[in-house]
Formats: C-alpha cells, sequence, structure tokens
C-alpha cells in the first residue's frame, strides 16, 4: 500500500479533453519487456512458465524516481489537463481512460513512441507494460514548460498525438491506421464486459464447522506451546525483512522508536498525524471467508484505533485462485460480502484496489483467499497517539473483551496440533465496535499506558509483544471458566489488552464500569519475569531471543 | 553562514536535511543542483543521502564526476567544509576528499535500523563538544556502509584523530555485536587530515526532532554549526 499527502486542489486527474491538446508520453523508452505481463499474472503458473520470462515488466527504481521528481514538478507549472501511469497493457489502456473518462477521442502516432528496440510491431507498441512511463496530455501552447521539466531530469518527453472530438481512439503505424475502437469499450462501467460466474459451496466448509474443542488434548506442558508460537515464522518478528527496506527516509514515521499497532506518520505543519496498517489473516478467510474478511477490515481497523486514530478508509489487494473453479469464486464472492458488512459499520469506504486472480500452481492448486486490507487512519491531535509496549513494573494489564474457550483456526491449533480443519475464530461486529468505540475513550481520556490487540498467536504473544520493547515481562492469572491453552493462544477476536498506571486504575474501572464491555484485570507488568499462574514461563529476554531470532536463523 | 546541501537526481534525503537545517536549527540553506557548477557563495557543503545516479555501479562512483562536485572538491581543497552522510560519505570517498572506500555490508543486505555510536575524541568540528562517553542513537540505511582503508592509510588516521564515530551497543561498549555492517574498528565516521571534511554512515538528520523520539542527531549538527559559526566571526 502506498499513501501520500495531496493538497487540496492541486491534484491531477487521469483525464483528457480540449480538441487539439498534445498528448505526451514521457519517461522511459517502450520495450518488449511486460507483453501481455497481465495476461501472465493472470495465468495458472507452470513448469513452462520461465519461458514467459519476457512477460515479467523489469523495473528501474532510478528511473522512476527520475519520473515521479519530474511529475510532481510538471503538475507545478498548471500546464497539465490530465496524468496517468502505464500500468496493465501499456498505451492502450492509459490511452482508453483517459479518453473516456474525459469523453473525448484521441489519435496516437505508434511511430513517434521512442522504442528501445528496433522494428516493434504497432501491437508491441501498444501493449507493452515497460516501466516508468506516463501519459499526459497538456494546455495547447504550454508545451515547452512541460518539455523544460523532462530535460531537466533527463527523461524522454515526446508528443505522440493529440486530443480529438468523437470519443474514438485511431492509431496510427507510418501513417496507417491500424486501430480505430471506441474509448469506452475497454473501460470498467463503460463497454468492458461483465461476467457472472457460478459458485458453488466448498465440502470443508461444512467440515469445518464440525470441529468441537474436546477432540483436541490440552498440552500438559504450556511452556512448551509458547516458545512454538514465539518463534513460528508466522508469528516471530518479521524485522529480518524489514530491515532491508528504508522504513525512516523522509523523516515522518513517528513508529521507529516508540512501536503502535498501526505505524504513525507525522503530518508537518499540522496537529495531525496518519495512522497505516495492512492486515488479512489468510487461514481466517479460508476456513469461513466471509467472516474471515469481515475480521480483515475489523483488525485493521483496530490497529488503528489502538494507536490514537480513527479509521478512516480503505483499500484492498484481493488474492484468490482460478475465478473459473466454482469454489474459489464462492471464496470471491463470500470474502466480498464479509468486507462490505464490516466497511459498513467501521464507515470506511473502499476508495481503490486491485483484484488477482490465478495465484495457484499446478501442483499445489490455489492460495488460501487472501483479501488483503489496507487502512488508513487520522488522529486529528499527534499528542493521541497510544503505543503498544508497556511502560514501567508495577502497572496493571487489564483486558478489554472477554476471553473465550475457542481456539479455532489458530496458529496454535494449525500449526501446534496440526488441525487443519475448523470455523473461524469467534467474532461478532458489534462487540468490535463497542470495543474500539471504548478504546477510543480509554485513550482521549488518557487513562491507559498502552494498548495491543490480540491477534496472531493469542493473548500470551500479545503479551510478550507489550513487553519486549522496554525489556520488560509479566505475571498474569488465568481464568478458571475458559481452558488454558484457550486463554493463553486462542484467537478469539475483539480483545485489547491495555495497561494502566495504578494511579488512574479507580477512573480506570469506574469509566469501564459504566462501558457496556467485558473486561478483566488480568494482572501487572514485571521487571522482566513472565509468570502465569505463578508458574514461571522465563523471562523476557529468552522470549525475546525466540522472537527476534526464528526468521534469522531459518534464512540463513 | 549560508548551507548548500546538493541535489542528484537519485538523491532521497536531501529534503530531510534541508527540513532539519532551515527548520530545526534555523539555518539559512539553499539546494545546489548537480548540474550546476555554482556553489552560490555557500560557506558549508553538504552531501545528502541517496542513491545519486541509481548508483547500480559502486555507490557515488559517477558522483564524483558530476559539474556540481568538480566545485565541491576544489572548495574542499581550499579548506571549504564538507559534510557527507551516507551516500554523501560514499561519494567523498570515490572523490578522493576523504580516505578509505566504503563496500558491501558483510550480510550483503540493505540495513536500515537504530545503531549506536560514540565520539572517538573531540578533535574535529563535528565531535568537538560531544561526550566521548555519550552513547548517541543514530539510524543507519545503507548497503555498502563498511569502512574499509589499507592498513597504512589507517594507521595514519588514527594517529591524526580522523576516526570520529564508532559503533557501540546501548551501554556504549565498542563490541563486534555492535557493528552492523563489518566495518573496520566498528567506524561509522571519519574525516580528512585537514579536519575540513566529514563523513558518517549514520543519518543524524533521522534523530534530530522530538515528534520523531530521538534528537540525538541535533547534538551532532550543534557540535558542527556551533563551531562553524563561531569560526566565522
Amino acid at each position: 500500500m502506498s499513501a501520500g499527502i495531496v493538497e487540496e486542489g492541486k491534484t491531477v486527474s487521469a483525464t483528457s479533453y480540449g480538441i487539439g491538446n498534445p498528448v505526451f508520453i514521457v519517461g522511459s523508452a517502450t520495450g518488449k519487456d511486460g507483453i501481455h505481463g497481465a495476461t501472465f499474472a493472470s495465468g495458472d503458473l507452470h513448469e513452462d512458465s520461465a519461458e514467459d520470462l519476457p512477460s515479467v515488466q523489469v523495473g528501474d527504481p532510478f528511473t522512476e524516481k527520475l519520473l515521479l521528481e519530474a511529475s510532481l514538478e510538471v503538475i507545478k507549472t498548471g500546464a497539465v489537463i490530465g496524468m496517468q501511469d502505464m500500468g496493465a497493457a501499456g498505451i492502450i489502456c492509459s490511452t482508453s481512460e483517459m479518453s473516456a473518462k474525459g469523453k473525448h477521442g484521441m489519435n496516437i502516432y505508434l511511430d513517434k513512441v521512442p522504442t528501445r528496440q528496433k522494428n516493434m510491431h504497432s501491437w508491441e507498441i501498444l501493449l507493452s507494460e515497460s516501466q516508468e512511463r506516463m501519459l499526459i496530455v497538456v494546455k495547447k501552447g504550454r508545451e515547452k514548460e512541460v518539455l523544460t521539466v523532462f530535460d531537466k531530469w533527463d527523461l524522454n518527453c515526446v508528443q505522440i498525438g493529440e486530443v480529438t472530438s468523437g470519443t474514438q481512439l485511431k492509431f496510427y503505424m507510418n501513417e496507417e491506421m491500424i486501430a480505430n475502437v471506441p474509448a469506452d469499450s475497454l473501460v470498467l462501467g463503460g463497454g468492458a464486459p461483465i461476467y457472472e460466474r457460478e459458485y458453488s459451496v466448498p465440502a470443508y466448509y461444512h467440515e469445518n464447522k464440525r470441529f468441537n474443542i474436546d477432540s483436541v488434548e490440552e498440552p500438559e506442558d504450556l511452556r512448551q506451546v509458547a516458545t512454538f508460537l514465539l518463534s513460528h515464522p508466522n508469528i516471530a518478528s518479521k524485522k529480518w525483512v524489514s530491515t532491508q527496506y528504508d522504513s525512516m527516509v523522509g523523516t515522518v514515521n513517528m513508529s521507529t522508536n516508540s512501536p503502535s499497532d498501526a505505524a504513525i506518520v507525522n503530518v508537518r505543519g499540522t496537529e495531525k498525524a496518519i495512522a497505516l496498517t495492512v492486515d488479512c489473516n489468510s487461514r481466517y478467510v479460508y476456513a469461513d471467508p466471509e467472516i474471515g474478511c469481515s475480521i480483515a477490515v475489523a483488525e485493521s481497523a483496530r490497529n488503528i484505533v489502538c494507536s490514537g486514530g480513527e479509521p478512516s478508509a480503505i483499500t484492498n489487494c484481493l488474492n484468490f485462485g482460478n475465478p473459473y473453479n466454482k469454489e474459489v469464486y464462492w471464496q470471491f464472492v463470500q470474502a466480498i460480502k464479509g468486507m462490505g458488512k464490516a466497511c459498513r459499520k467501521f464507515q470506511t469506504p473502499v476508495t481503490g484496489g486491485n483484484v488477482s486472480f490465478y495465484n495457484q500452481s499446478s501442483d499445489e492448486g490455489p492460495v488460501f483467499p487472501t483479501p488483503t486490507i489496507g487502512i488508513l487512519g487520522i488522529l486529528d491531535d499527534k499528542r493521541n497517539r497510544m503505543t503498544l509496549d508497556f511502560k514501567y513494573a508495577g502497572d496493571y494489564i487489564f483486558m478489554i473483551g472477554e476471553s473465550k474457550n475457542d481456539i479455532n483456526s489458530s496458529e496454535y491449533l494449525y500449526s501446534f496440533h496440526n488441525v487443519k480443519k475448523s470455523p473461524a475464530p469467534f467474532f461478532d461486529l458489534d462487540v468490535e465496535h463497542k470495543i474500539q468505540s471504548v478504546i477510543k475513550h480509554l485513550i482521549k481520556k488518557d487513562l491507559i499506558e498502552s494498548a495491543h490487540d490480540v491477534s496472531d498467536g493469542g493473548l500470551y504473544v500479545t503479551l510478550a509483544e507489550s513487553a519486549m520493547p522496554k525489556n520488560l515481562g509479566f505475571s498474569i492469572e488465568t481464568d478458571f471458566d475458559v481452558r488454558a491453552d484457550a486463554f493463553l493462544f486462542g484467537e478469539a477476536q475483539s480483545r485489547v489488552v491495555v495497561s494502566v498506571h495504578p494511579d488512574k486504575m479507580d477512573n480506570f474501572v469506574d469509566f469501564l464500569a459504566a462501558a457496556d464491555v467485558e473486561f478483566s484485570n488480568l494482572g501487572m507488568v514485571t521487571e522482566g519475569e513472565i509468570l502465569i499462574d505463578e508458574e514461571s514461563f522465563g523471562t523476557i529476554s529468552e522470549a525475546k531471543e525466540l522472537f527476534e531470532n526464528a526468521l534469522p536463523k531459518m534464512m540463513m | 553562514m549560508k548551507i548548500g546541501v546538493v541535489v542528484f537526481p537519485g538523491s532521497n534525503c536531501d529534503e530531510d536535511m534541508v527540513h532539519v537545517l532551515r527548520n530545526v536549527l534555523r539555518l539559512q540553506v539553499v539546494k545546489l543542483w548537480h548540474k550546476d557548477h555554482d556553489l552560490q557563495g555557500c560557506d558549508f557543503i553538504i552531501l545528502p543521502g541517496g542513491f545519486s545516479y541509481g548508483d547500480y555501479l559502486r555507490s557515488g562512483a559517477i558522483a564524483r564526476f558530476s559539474p556540481i562536485m568538480q566545485e565541491v572538491i576544489s572548495f574542499a581543497n581550499q579548506g571549504g567544509f564538507v559534510f557527507g552522510v551516507c551516500n554523501g560519505f560514499q561519494i567523498l570517498c570515490e572523490s578522493g576528499l576523504l580516505p578509505g572506500v566504503l563496500t558491501n555490508n558483510d550480510n550483503h543486505q540493505f540495513i536500515c535500523k537504530n545503531t549506536f555510536i560514540r565520539a572517538d575524541n573531540n578533535d574535529s568540528m563535528l565531535t568537538a563538544t560531544i561526550d566521548p562517553d555519550k552513547v548517541l542513537k543514530i539510524p543507519i540505511a545503507h548497503g555498502e556502509g563498511k569502512f574499509y582503508a589499507d592498513e597504512k592509510t589507517l594507521a595514519e588516521m588514527k594517529a591524526n584523530g580522523q576516526i570520529i564515530f564508532r559503533y557501540c551497543d546501548e551501554e556504549g561498549n565498542i563490541t563486534a555485536e555492535a557493528n552492523p555492517n563489518g566495518t573496520t574498528d566498528n567506524i561509522a565516521g571519519i574525516c580528512n587530515a585537514g579536519k575540513n571534511v566529514f563523513g558518517m554512515m549514520p543519518h543524524p538528520e533521522r534523530a534530530a526532532e522530538g515528534v520523531l523520539g530521538n534528537t540525538d542527531g541535533k547534538i551532532i549538527f550543534e557540535s558542527l554549526f556551533g563551531l562553524v559559526t563561531s569560526q566565522q566571526r
């Protein structure tokens, strides 16, 4: 997910209008790479896929950076009518979408397009998905300002056509017209076809529902489970990956030195900050696509709320198998329903997104349905930012939400017990909404020191993650009404762990007593020891060692 | 005092550097475009982090030939102050303004994380007012940050007090574990024999604002510019 900050009134649309206005292609030259790139990405992967390598676009981050700088600069000139990057299907896509939006036509002379190879065919130039290119429609008479900017950044900037009346796109190669198509016919909501696919409920879905927690024996030594989960690659620290990317350039990342459930980005010159996170547990979505996708939205919103933000809008990246497979398509249909329900509840519109089908191989079948949710939240006052780390030994630890006798689709059940068939974990949209509202108030009223939601790995992992940043520990007691393994490692939703300073305890409890949510006192923050029902689970440094070194060890 | 921040097409820390100098330290700053030959009368030149010309070759190997660098090199050779951070440090080594070279990190990965450093001495302006016992938390973000120089050069540098920052652990111990990239003797920053050209891999401009939860970088800028300003008076 990519997020930025724009100034109102200073944005540019992907549109095209004004008869006679010149159309420019800017950036890299057009090559044979990436022809049918989107087609490649939309087919099953098989043994011969390596032969399709020319379909893969070759990216050049340096040229991309030049293009970004130049694009921002050219917008400032005020000479631009519309601008769109070249994505899937290259020139044909950008010309169609911009023209359809602006309700005009275009004449495009493909022989003017700068190419990397000689003798490229007209259809190759039309379909190439070479990266780092933009199509720009410029106000006639102001071409020079545009050329100057791209010359400064040493990028191609070539007029390849002009805007025409009507709605036809006419493509010419060496003065010969090679295509004449209505702009609208390739555009979603215009003439592009809409498919109604068949779908059917897979057998596994009903089998999942027959799971009963009593069929799983509770391990005698839960410390083994704790060790297993902290070092499981799905749960362990992902620092091995994240440190290979620059997380601080731009000097607005407020989370570098103070972690939160969502990343907090400073908006300079204002009181505001934005909160960002990405979420999807595809195991839950596979178990129950509707509930699983609702959970993905709910958890991402919960992460924003636990960081002191107000969820604002989502985007998504929907990764599924072959949609001609009726069961895969059922997963897709159900996931969209679940996403819609949750988005309406949290009032987070879906501002855009991307769908990727055919994510499957001939031997292993489709991937787990993975509707990844990217969410953006706003902090009106950045001083309300909440962090996830315990602050002081002696602070009380509370759980907002209710412990459940539920290990459904948990990493614990799936990986430790190797039980693959179970429903999605407990989830209730109304309860979730209430919990999030309570957390917002606790933060605004300055009643808590930390907030961290319970997710992958359950309560135990949540507590360990809150304790690790400041090398503190925790001492908690389990609940007689809930199995100890479910209490510690179950992944029932709508739970948040908070820590409370003793001085604020009375106000905290008074506030919660008046709020209509379940909550419980789990125990206290310690100097570094981990105690559960007075039994030692080791120290936080041991836990940290497991958590932080699991991935590096595997990658060696 | 007027500071010039050089902008190469692939610079990506130029804005951050300008922001800290202008809005945090309230200094006068101008940007210097790589295609120009004009240092605009600046008293101090900074080469920021980034990927100068893409750095698909060795980092900084092309940047040293850019028009603006010809001016920076003669400015430095006349005693002018030049400070390079990260890619800027790499460019200064490639230009011959600083000894040694920066090579691939030991793990052959790009590394972005907080590191801890200590001033090695108080002999340079960059560290003159920094207590050598004080541990500074300053982040790194580089793929080629392993400093190397031959033994003779290294011995000269040590004798001249040209090693100015070394990586340490949170408690200030200079250990192998605290060395993030395999750099010789935990070297994080150096200066030239004339002590007017400085380079460091960690990014002080990324640690200079309270809102980011770390202001240790400000201590470095204050040492540097406090002294430059007083020398001018």
